[in-house]
Formats: C-alpha cells, sequence, structure tokens
C-alpha cells in the first residue's frame, strides 16, 4: 500500500518533469507551478514512507526495462527512512526552488525541471531497488541528471571541468559497485537482491564485496580519497540542485554501502570496521580543516559535506565493529547515531545550501571576501541560516548535536570490545571526532559571521533584497526539520528502531520517558533538548524581565568605538581568508601553500594565497598523466589509412574465430 | 593497604609518562634538568614503593641508589656543564611541537599494544606498568631524533635509561644488584665521557649544535 | 522531589551571587601577591550594578543579534551552573545535560559571542573573534576528554552520576584521573582567558581576547557580560572540584548535608581562588601562536589519561 503511493510520486515527478519540456521557456509556469507540485508530491512521498516504516517489508515486479529482466522493487524500513528524508528534504528543496530560479541562467527552466524532477525520482528507485541491473539502471540515472544539473550554467569552461570531473568519477564509483555485485551474486547468476542476500560468501569473497562497495559507494559519498569532485561539483550546480546533491545524494551512497554491508554480507570482519572507521575519520578531518579555509561559500558548504558524511562513514566503521564483536545493542547505538546524522545533515545541509543561494541571487556575489553585513538587508534569511549553521556546529539543543551525543556516547562503551588493539584507539577516536565537531564549529562561525555579520564589504551589497516567500517557505520547512530532529530525538528514535532492529537485530532501550533521551540507561547518560531550551529560554527571558524591570531599557544609538581608531572601514574586519588563516598555520602540513607576500617596501603590495589538496597533486594528477600516456601509446594504432583499419578488423575477427573454435 | 601502595606505583608511571612527554615538548635545556631531575625523584618514589609493596628490601638500596645518581649527581653535573659551556639559557628551535605531540601518542598505542601481553604474563603488581616504562623508553629515543644540540640528545639519553630502570622494576622487581651497580657505574661514566665530549664539540666547531658533525663525513 | 528542587534552586541563586565574588576574591590574591594593594572583595559587584545603572551605548548599525547575544550567554552560563553538582547531585535539571552536553553549552555560549563580536564589524571585534574561536576549538575537545576521563571511570556520563560515584567510593588513586586533572587545569585556564592564554586585565587591544569581544558592548549588555564570565570561572571552579575533590556534596539520601556542603564548597573555592592566583603569579602570557602547542599538550595530556585508564583498567 505504501509503496503503492511512493511509486504513484515517483511517476507524478517524472510527469511533472515532461511536462516541464512541454512548456520549456515559460519560467513563471514553470517555478510557480511545477515545482511546488513536485514539493507537494516529496510530503506525499515522506508520508507514506514514514507510514510504512511500521509495515512489514513488500515488493512488486514492474515489468518495464528489458523484456526478461523487470525491475524487482521492495520498500523495506532501510529504504523507507532514506525515502523519508529524500521526500521530507526535497519538498523544502522544490518550494525554495520555486521561487530561485530565474531566466538566462544557461539552462532553459523547463529543462531543469525535467532534470530536477528525473534526478529526485531516480533517487527515489534507486532506494526502491531491489536487484542488481534495477539498482544500477537507476544509479546511473541518478549520476546523469544531477550531472545536466550540475552544468546547468554550461558556458562557464570551469563549471564544465567540474561536470567531467564529477561523471568520471561517478563512473569509477560505478564500475566498483557493479563489480561488487558481480562478487555478491557468487556465480549463480541471479541479480536479484533476494538472491544476494541469500548467498553464503567466504570471507575473502565477503572482504572483496566489502572493499568494491566501500570503494564504489565511497566515491559517491566523498571518502578519501574518492572526495576530490565533490568541492567542484556542489559549488557549480545551481544551488537547489547543490542542496539536493549534498543533503540527498550523498546519503544514498550511505544507504548503498548500509544496504551491502548489514543485509548481504551477514557475518562482518572486524577489520572492515576498523577500514571504514580510519577513511572515515580522515575524510571528516580533511573535510573540516579545508573547509575552514575557502573563501568561496558553496565550496566551504562542499566541504563541510566531506567532513559529515566522514563522520557518518566512521560510526557505521564503529556499527560494524560491534556487529562483527556480536555485541548487538551497541551496533544499534552506533547505527542509530549514523542514521540520526544522516536525517539531521540532510535537513541542515540543504538548509544551509539553499540559503547560500538566496545569497547569490540577492548579491550575485560567492566569494566571502566581498559579502557581509546581510543581516541588515536580509534578515529572513540570515536569522533561518543561524539556525542552520548552529546545527552543523554541533550546538545543543539542535539536530546534529543529537548525533553528536549518540555517537560519542556509543565511543565511550567500546572499552568492552574484547581486542586490546582496538580498545587503545577508541579514546584517540573519540577525541578527533570531538575535535572534529570542534572545528566544524569554527567553520560555522565563519560561515555565517563573515557572510551575514559585521559591516558590507561591497557597495552594492546594500542594495541586496531578502528571499521571497517560497524561498521562505523552502528555508522554513529545513530549518523545521533541523528544530525536531534537535528537540524530539527520543520520538525519532523509536522511528528509528524499526530501522536498525533488522538489521542488526537490536533495538535500544529508551525508557526514561518522552523528554529524555537515554538510549542505554538514565543513570548512564541521559539528554533532555526540550528540558534544555526550556532552561537556556527560561534564563535568559528571567534575566531579560528582571534587567528591564530593575534597572531601565534605554538605548543609545552611536558610531562604533573600535577603541577611538578614527579611520576605520569596512575592509578592515576580518576577511575570509583571515578567519581561515589559524587553521592554516597549525594545520600546514595538510595543505599544498602557495604564498606571495609583498616585501616591506613594495609600493603596490598584493598578497596571494592559494591553498589547494595535495591529494590531488600526488595521486590524481601522476594518474592522469599515466592514462595519458597509455592512450598516447594507443593512439599509434591511428595511421589514418583505411587499409590499415580493415586489416585491424580483419585480424580481430580471426582471434575471434579462433577463440570460438576452442 | 597493597591496594593504596599498588595504585600510587600506577600513578608514578603515568607521572613518569606526562614527565617524559613534557621534556619531548620542552625546549628550555634548564628545563629540561629540571624535568630529568623530577623524573628521577618519581622513579626512586616508585622504586621504594614496589619494595615496601612486594617487602624486597634490595629494591630499597636501588631506590637509595637511584635518588644518588639521578636526582642529585647527575644534575649537578649536568648543571655545571651547561654552566661553563655557557648554554643555561639556550632555546632549541623545535618545529611543530604538536606533529612530535601526536607521534607521541602512536608510540604509546604501539607499546601499550605491544606490552599487553608481556604483562599479562608476569604476575607482579606492576605489570600493567610495563607499557608505560617502554612507552616513556620510547618516547625519549624520539626526543633524542628531533633535537639537534648536544646536551638535551644527553638528557634524552638518560632519560631513556630511566626508562629501562622502571620497565626492570615493573616486569621483574629490579634486576641483580650487581648488575644495578654497574649500570649505575656505566651511566656515571657515560655522562663524565659525553661532557668531556661536549667540550671537545665546543672547541671545536664553537657550537653546541650536533648538525656540525655532518662535516666529519669524509667525501 | 522537594529537596531536588530546592538544592536546585539553591544552586542557581548562589552561582549568581557567588560568582563575582570569586572573581573578586582572585583579583585581590593577585594583587597581594604582585604586591599591589588590593581592591575591595565586593568590588565586582559595584562595577556590575554600576554598568546596570549604565545607559548602554550601541553601535549605530548593530544588528538585534547583537543585542540578543549578552542575555543568551548569560543564560547559558546559568544553565551551567545549575547542571553542574557543586552542592548536591540531587538535581531535577542534571538529566536534561550530560557532560558532553555542558560542553556544547559551553560552545553555544562561544559561539554567540563570538558571532556578535563579529557584528559590528570593527577590525578589533573580529579579531577577537577569530582568536576565541582558535582557542576554543582545542580547548573544547580538550575538556570533553577530561571529562571522558571519569566517565570511563564511573561508566557514565552524567555529572550527577560521576560526582556521586566519586565521592562516595572508598578512597583510591587513579593516575588517569591526575593526568585529566593537570589537563582540565590548562583547559580553564585558556577558557576563562587567564594567563598564559589571555590576560584578563590587559588594555592593550592587540594582545587580548576575550576583552576584544566585548569591546563594543557597554551598560547593562557589559554587565551581562562580565557576570557571565565570572560565572564561566565559577562554574569550572565547581566542576573541577567536583571531579577532582567531590567530598562533601549532599545527595538524595541525605539532603541535611545540604547545610554542610555550602561551608565546605565555600572553603574550597577560597583555595582553589588563590591557587589560581598564584598559578597566573607565576606565570608569563604567550604569544597567541603558543596558545595552540598549550591547549594540544592539554588536549594530549586528557587522550593518555583515557589510555591510561584503559591499560591499567583504573
Amino acid at each position: 500500500m505504501p509503496l503503492d503511493c511512493i511509486l504513484l510520486v515517483v511517476a507524478a515527478w517524472l510527469l511533472i518533469g515532461i511536462f516541464g519540456v512541454l512548456v520549456l521557456h515559460r519560467l513563471r509556469l514553470v517555478a510557480r507551478l511545477m515545482f511546488p507540485a513536485g514539493g507537494l508530491a516529496g510530503l506525499l512521498l515522506a508520508a507514506a514512507a514514514a507510514w510504512s516504516l511500521t509495515f512489514p517489508p513488500a515488493s512488486v515486479i514492474l515489468p518495464i526495462g528489458l523484456p526478461t529482466l523487470p525491475f524487482h522493487f521492495r520498500l523495506d524500513s532501510l529504504a523507507a527512512f532514506f525515502l523519508l528524508i529524500l521526500g521530507a528534504v526535497s519538498a523544502g528543496v522544490s518550494f525554495f526552488a520555486a521561487g530561485y530560479f530565474r531566466s538566462g541562467e544557461g539552462t532553459p527552466p523547463g529543462l531543469l525541471c525535467l532534470e530536477y524532477h528525473v534526478f529526485l525520482a531516480s533517487m527515489a528507485l534507486v532506494l526502491l531497488a531491489d536487484d542488481a541491473y534495477g539498482f544500477m539502471v537507476m544509479w546511473e540515472t541518478m549520476a546523469l541528471s544531477s550531472f545536466f544539473l550540475v552544468i546547468a550554467n554550461h558556458r562557464l569552461g570551469e563549471i564544465r571541468r567540474a561536470g567531467y570531473l564529477y561523471l568520471l568519477m561517478a563512473h569509477v564509483g560505478a564500475m566498483a559497485i557493479l563489480l561488487c555485485f558481480g562478487v555478491l551474486q557468487a556465480n549463480t547468476g541471479d541479480y536479484t537482491f533476494a538472491n544476494l542476500r541469500a548467498q553464503h560468501l567466504s570471507p575473502f569473497a565477503a572482504s572483496l564485496a566489502f572493499l568494491l562497495a566501500t570503494a564504489g559507494f565511497g566515491a559517491k559519498g566523498g571518502l578519501l580519497p574518492l572526495h576530490v569532485w565533490l568541492p567542484e561539483a556542489h559549488p557549480a550546480a545551481p544551488s537547489p540542485a547543490s542542496a539536493l546533491m549534498s543533503g540527498i545524494m550523498l546519503k544514498t551512497a550511505v544507504y548503498g554501502l548500509l544496504r551491502v554491508t548489514f543485509d548481504f554480507l551477514h557475518t562482518p570482519l572486524w577489520w572492515w570496521g576498523l577500514l571504514l572507521l580510519a577513511l572515515g575519520l580522515a575524510s571528516a578531518l580533511a573535510g573540516v580543516v579545508f573547509a575552514a579555509v575557502q573563501v568561496d561559500m558553496k565550496r566551504l558548504l562542499a566541504y563541510s559535506s566531506i567532513e559529515n558524511l566522514g563522520l557518518v562513514f566512521a560510526g557505521t566503521g564503529l556499527a560494524v565493529l560491534f556487529a562483527a564483536y556480536d555485541m548487538r545493542p551497541m551496533a544499534a547505538l552506533a547505527l542509530t547515531a549514523v542514521l540520526y546524522h544522516v536525517a539531521s545533515h540532510a535537513c541542515f545541509k540543504s538548509l544551509l545550501f539553499v540559503a547560500t543561494g538566496a545569497v547569490l541571487h540577492a548579491t550575485r556575489e560567492r566569494s566571502l571576501g566581498k559579502l557581509g553585513g546581510l543581516i541588515r538587508y536580509m534578515p529572513w534569511v540570515a536569522w533561518i541560516t543561524l539556525l542552520g549553521a548552529l546545527t552543523s556546529a554541533g550546538l545543543p539543543p539542535l539536530g546534529g548535536f543529537v548525533s553528536e551525543w549518540l555517537l560519542l556516547q556509543s565511543f565511550l562503551f567500546t572499552p568492552g570490545l574484547p581486542n586490546a588493539f582496538l580498545n587503545m584507539l577508541v579514546p584517540v577516536v573519540a577525541a578527533l571526532i570531538a575535535l572534529v565537531t570542534a572545528l566544524a564549529g569554527y567553520t560555522m562561525v565563519k560561515f555565517f559571521g563573515v557572510i551575514f555579520l559585521g559591516q558590507p564589504r561591497e557597495e552594492k551589497l546594500s542594495q541586496a533584497h531578502d528571499a521571497g516567500y517560497w524561498e521562505r517557505i523552502g528555508m522554513l520547512w529545513l530549518a523545521a526539520g533541523c528544530l525536531v530532529l534537535g528537540l524530539f530525538p527520543v520520538q525519532v528514535l523509536a522511528l528509528l528502531d524499526a530501522v536498525t532492529r533488522p538489521l542488526v537485530g537490536a533495538s535500544l532501550a529508551t525508557q526514561a520517558g518522552p523528554w529524555l533521551l537515554a538510549p542505554i540507561d538514565p543513570a548512564r547518560a541521559s539528554y533532555g533538548p526540550v528540558l534544555f531550551l526550556l532552561g537556556v529560554s527560561g534564563c535568559v527571558a528571567t534575566t531579560f524581565l528582571l534587567v528591564r524591570w530593575r534597572y531601565h531599557g534605554r538605548l543609545q544609538r552611536v558610531p562604533p568605538w573600535n577603541c577611538g581608531y578614527p579611520w576605520r572601514n569596512a575592509r578592515m574586519q576580518d576577511t575570509a581568508e583571515g578567519f581561515g588563516q589559524p587553521i592554516r598555520q597549525i594545520f600546514e602540513p595538510f595543505f599544498r601553500m602557495e604564498r606571495d607576500l609583498p616585501d616591506a617596501f613594495d609600493a603596490t603590495p598584493h598578497y596571494r594565497v592559494s591553498v589547494s589538496d595535495p591529494l590531488w597533486h600526488w595521486l590524481y594528477l601522476p594518474i592522469a598523466r599515466t592514462v595519458e600516456r597509455l592512450a598516447r601509446l594507443a593512439g599509434q594504432l591511428q595511421q589514418g589509412r583505411i587499409a590499415i583499419y580493415l586489416l585491424y578488423s580483419f585480424l580481430t575477427l580471426i582471434a575471434v574465430l579462433l577463440v570460438v573454435r576452442q | 593497604m597493597s591496594t593504596v601502595l599498588t595504585q600510587s606505583i600506577n600513578l608514578l608511571a603515568a607521572i613518569l609518562l606526562m614527565l617524559a612527554f613534557a621534556m619531548l615538548s620542552q625546549r628550555r635545556v634548564l628545563s629540561l634538568i629540571h624535568l630529568f631531575t623530577l623524573q628521577g625523584a618519581t622513579l626512586a618514589l616508585s622504586t621504594a614503593i614496589v619494595g615496601v609493596a612486594t617487602h624486597q628490601p634490595h629494591l630499597y638500596f636501588s631506590a637509595a641508589l637511584t635518588l644518588l645518581l639521578k636526582v642529585i649527581l647527575i644534575p649537578l653535573l649536568l648543571h655545571r656543564v651547561i654552566d661553563r659551556l655557557n648554554v643555561r639559557w639556550d632555546v632549541e628551535t623545535l618545529i611543530n611541537i604538536p606533529t612530535t605531540l601526536l607521534a607521541g601518542i602512536v608510540l604509546v598505542i604501539f607499546s601499550f599494544y605491544l606490552a599487553q601481553p608481556i604483562a599479562q604474563m608476569s604476575l607482579t603488581i606492576t605489570r600493567g606498568t610495563l607499557g608505560i616504562a617502554l612507552a616513556s623508553v620510547l618516547l625519549s629515543f624520539m626526543m633524542m631524533i628531533t633535537r639537534s644540540k648536544a646536551v638535551p640528545q644527553v638528557i634524552g639519553f638518560l632519560a631513556m635509561e630511566n626508562g629501562l630502570f622502571f620497565a626492570a622494576t615493573a616486569a621483574t622487581y629490579g634486576m641483580p644488584m650487581v648488575v644495578e651497580l654497574g649500570i649505575a657505574l656505566d651511566v656515571l661514566v657515560g655522562i663524565l665521557i659525553l661532557g668531556v665530549f661536549l667540550f671537545h664539540i665546543r672547541e671545536q666547531f664553537d657550537s653546541m649544535d650536533i648538525r656540525h658533525l655532518e662535516k666529519l663525513k669524509e667525501d | 522531589m522537594n529537596t531536588g528542587l530546592l538544592s536546585q534552586l539553591l544552586e542557581v541563586l548562589l552561582a549568581l551571587w557567588l560568582a563575582p565574588l570569586l572573581t573578586g576574591w582572585v583579583n585581590q590574591w593577585r594583587a597581594w601577591l604582585q604586591n599591589k594593594s588590593a581592591p575591595s572583595l565586593l568590588q565586582p559587584y559595584r562595577k556590575l550594578h554600576k554598568l546596570f545603572h549604565k545607559e548602554p551605548v550601541l553601535a549605530e548599525h548593530a544588528s538585534p543579534f547583537y543585542r540578543m547575544a549578552p542575555y543568551l550567554v548569560f543564560g547559558a552560563m546559568a544553565l551551567a551552573c545549575a547542571i553542574i553538582p557543586s552542592l548536591s547531585t540531587d538535581l531535577p535539571l542534571s538529566p536534561a545535560a550530560d557532560a558532553i552536553a555542558l560542553v556544547g553549552l559551553f560552545a553555544l555560549a562561544r559561539v554567540f559571542l563570538s558571532l556578535a563580536a563579529m557584528d559590528v564589524g570593527t577590525a578589533f571585534g573580529t579579531l577577537g573573534a577569530r582568536r576565541d574561536m582558535l582557542i576554543g576549538f582545542l580547548a573544547e575537545p580538550a575538556l570533553l576528554m577530561v571529562l571522558f576521563c571519569a566517565s570511563l571511570l564511573s561508566q557514565s556520563t552524567s555529572l550527577t552520576t560521576i560526582v556521586d560515584q566519586f565521592a562516595h567510593r572508598q578512597f583510591a588513586i587513579h593516575p588517569s584521573l591526575a593526568l585529566a586533572g593537570v589537563a582540565f587545569i590548562l583547559v580553564s585556564l585558556a577558557e576563562n582567558a587567564r594567563i598564559p592564554v589571555d590576560n584578563p586585565a590587559t588594555h592593550l587591544e592587540l594582545t587580548m581576547v576575550h576583552e576584544a569581544l566585548l569591546l563594543e558592548y557597554s551598560g547593562r549588555h557589559l554587565a551581562l557580560l562580565e557576570w557571565a564570565a565570572s560565572l564561566k570561572l565559577f562554574a569550572y571552579a565547581c566542576a573541577g572540584l567536583a571531579l577532582f575533590f567531590p567530598w562533601g556534596v549532599a545527595d538524595a539520601r541525605s539532603p541535611e548535608v545540604l547545610l554542610l556542603a555550602l561551608p565546605v564548597l565555600m572553603g574550597k573555592l577560597a583555595v582553589s581562588g588563590a591557587l589560581l592566583a598564584l598559578l597566573e603569579s607565576v606565570s608569563a602570557k604567550m604569544r597567541i601562536f603558543r596558545v595552540p602547542e598549550f591547549l594540544a599538550s592539554a588536549f594530549l595530556l586528557a587522550v593518555m589519561g583515557m589510555l591510561i585508564n584503559i591499560l591499567l583498567g583504573a
């Protein structure tokens, strides 16, 4: 029943997309009608998915696709959870998009509408797919439609370059996933997920499948060292598309990895967990350190996505570790933390991306160094973004903190592991997670402070206009998601229980009442966000009233004091580079920096610093050069004479015939 | 009673490790000597406590020996050396202390991991501290690697010997008296020789930077 | 339940009233140790009273965020004082926030204060914000690790459970807590803008961190922020005392100890305040780029504490 609803929503999205092509250049019609309709369909999807969490898994076979290969679809709780996120977040983004797209931005609006809704539909079908064939078709559709969204503004060379890099990495990843399915089917020739689930692989084959899955899904999820496409592609896309890519598409990678590791492979090995933990932490640390030194607001967010996905993968690694040692309740705790972070990251990251879209439209400026003071011109966007930024910084009582809390709790209980070496690593890993979260706070202060606070760094910023109604609705919806995830973790956990139980076979015992999050035992650890919020706001309100009542509320407005320094202007504020400077200095070995420093007597001093990813130079450029060299070797086959080409064909034919003969 | 003693041995072990880290990140020569003295005192105290806890009177002697040698005699010598060499206020330029400290943590985990099976075989009450002893040996070794001045290197060497001594106490309640006396003598002679050596370096190169020793290589 | 509510209320009010006194006490000792004639113990109260009466002078383009921040910071610090079991472990608010949430609460206050400093858009404000976040991103994880050392010993992250267990077990020496204690002292010095990280009495713009954040504030806003800084010091002192010297804290089973708990707490605070002043007087302020090293060693000590905890099982 819910499955039918969901398929209906997918069909509706496809129809909306096709209708968009029919009215290719009618911007108002596309924007005001198509996108809100898509958003409503998203809400419906979310409702159906939430409803289905209580149902047993349902499946359906649709005879589309190749004649002998029908698509299998199955809706179980894991898929339902990710569909819920897809529906809820895409609704907010679609409402925002209704007010966002303008004419004259590369691709015509109708085409954008098609790409956008095909992207949504393919993501939904990736989550529903129940055979490798359908999964791969949908996975590729998802990659292609998002590729077209990335190059929406294809007149710019750098955007085309980002798009091709993305396409390349997506295909490398897809190849690994395809091979992974090949290993999983264990020579039975049956690629339905039911069969993959039924296979019991040898430890070697299982490890191979796991490694391939990690590589394939890691490439999609921005896991080090396959993350290089992410900071290029996400900023290039129009903001709603970046929001979808960062908020939802990256999560399909998490979904795939969970599906393979916990659903298909029944007995995980401990070193899988360690590997995931190490890779995840490396991505998280690298992501956040790079985010802190970015000067382009969308690149900053893209690196922050690498960080968050890194934390998610690290948590998954921990869950695998626990599962490998058959510590089911602990695995459930770690997995819950992972899923919670997936949900809150989907909310706040898409919120922040659409907010950058609003800023971009209002100011035509992406560089942090030319923004500032926007809270006075765009109060709506600023205050809603503040909520998203605080969530991203992992501050209580918002959504990001709950997942961090759960993750740290699961680390604290790790010393029960029966492996001394792993026990030693736990404090270090917990410390790294705490460091990453604190650095995320640093990054978010930079992000919000430089864009919205202070004085405008450019004259034209005072003409910036606030977001329109559609944009506000979309942003408010996403912000509400951050708040709900932050304030009602107990209720969300009750939903998540249905997801974790089939995967690891245990559930968390939450018996401390509806207002207190206590996953193990209230005496061991508890957190009550509502009480927390009431405490803070109670203190704030009492103080405010007491101060007003006991003293006065008078106020005087004057120019800023600034230690009496009279010549001050907006350019004396810290720039984005300045704010990142301590991080650049402390984490210097992480970066590849090129600096031009002026000397003291330079009349027209120029200061330039560019920070790039050393992995790009150490890993990708050598690979690219090798490929180029090989291609040149292969190019020698090209002679330009027809007779020689015919000779090649002839030789190939002979070789094939020989092979067939044997 | 004995649990408190065991716990205080553990505490002293932790302090020893902390001192090893402090030496790793200390820039000043003078503070290094103070830290070394403190390490010697901790060592003497812990040896004495092990002696009390296990009723092994020979450990009192080695505690007294440690006190005499490592808290009084060697620091005195070192003070004389840095006075004579005029490096009392020397500050070494260490690059990137956080990285060194991180490497230190890795070393600690490694040595804990290494000591785990040995500690499980041992029956002494101090078996848990073996990993710490090993870690302080490795940390002192690393300190010697990261230094370029001669005096801090000598101190690193002495600190390494301290770690070894502690390891011996932790694993087997100390070495036989003869061996211990021999080692004590060795250390004393070692420091005298090194002292002479330092003066020669100084005379030859007019500096205490041992990177100058690279010039001695024949091309 | 009633005694719980009572002790909760008592704790908050006590923190609010005693915090400036602690600041005054530390200042007095600092003056004595530096051979100056000391200001009155009540000087902080007079200052707050004066500031509350004054009319705030606000930068003309400051946003509402700027006016909101002092109340929020103050509220966060008051809540922090409420959930730290300084007098009693029978606190109804305590289940709402455990050790991790306490660190989150401090982080919340710091983020708001830094953002507010960036709001006016003066050079010193943004400089202060950057430096404060620099200190924070290292101090926060270090504090968390210190608390985790205690959590590993008591198998709980709930502050009241930790203190309850520490106060009522038989005497034992925990090497991991010794390391954590040293780390805690380093972190508290950094977090409370004390020498050697920051000088609370400085008037040199280029070296200040915490003062640079408050530079544009005046009147009641400044009063609230000064009070919040006192509360933070008070909260750190109480947290340190509760974790490392938990004796004399009342609990649900024996509410009558509450009467005794107050003088005990005052005594402990007096001693630690004097020691803080001593520590500040014998050390010199560091360059700002030495601070990461300082905090990295605190971080490291706390991690070592956890490692030793796992190695020695104590």
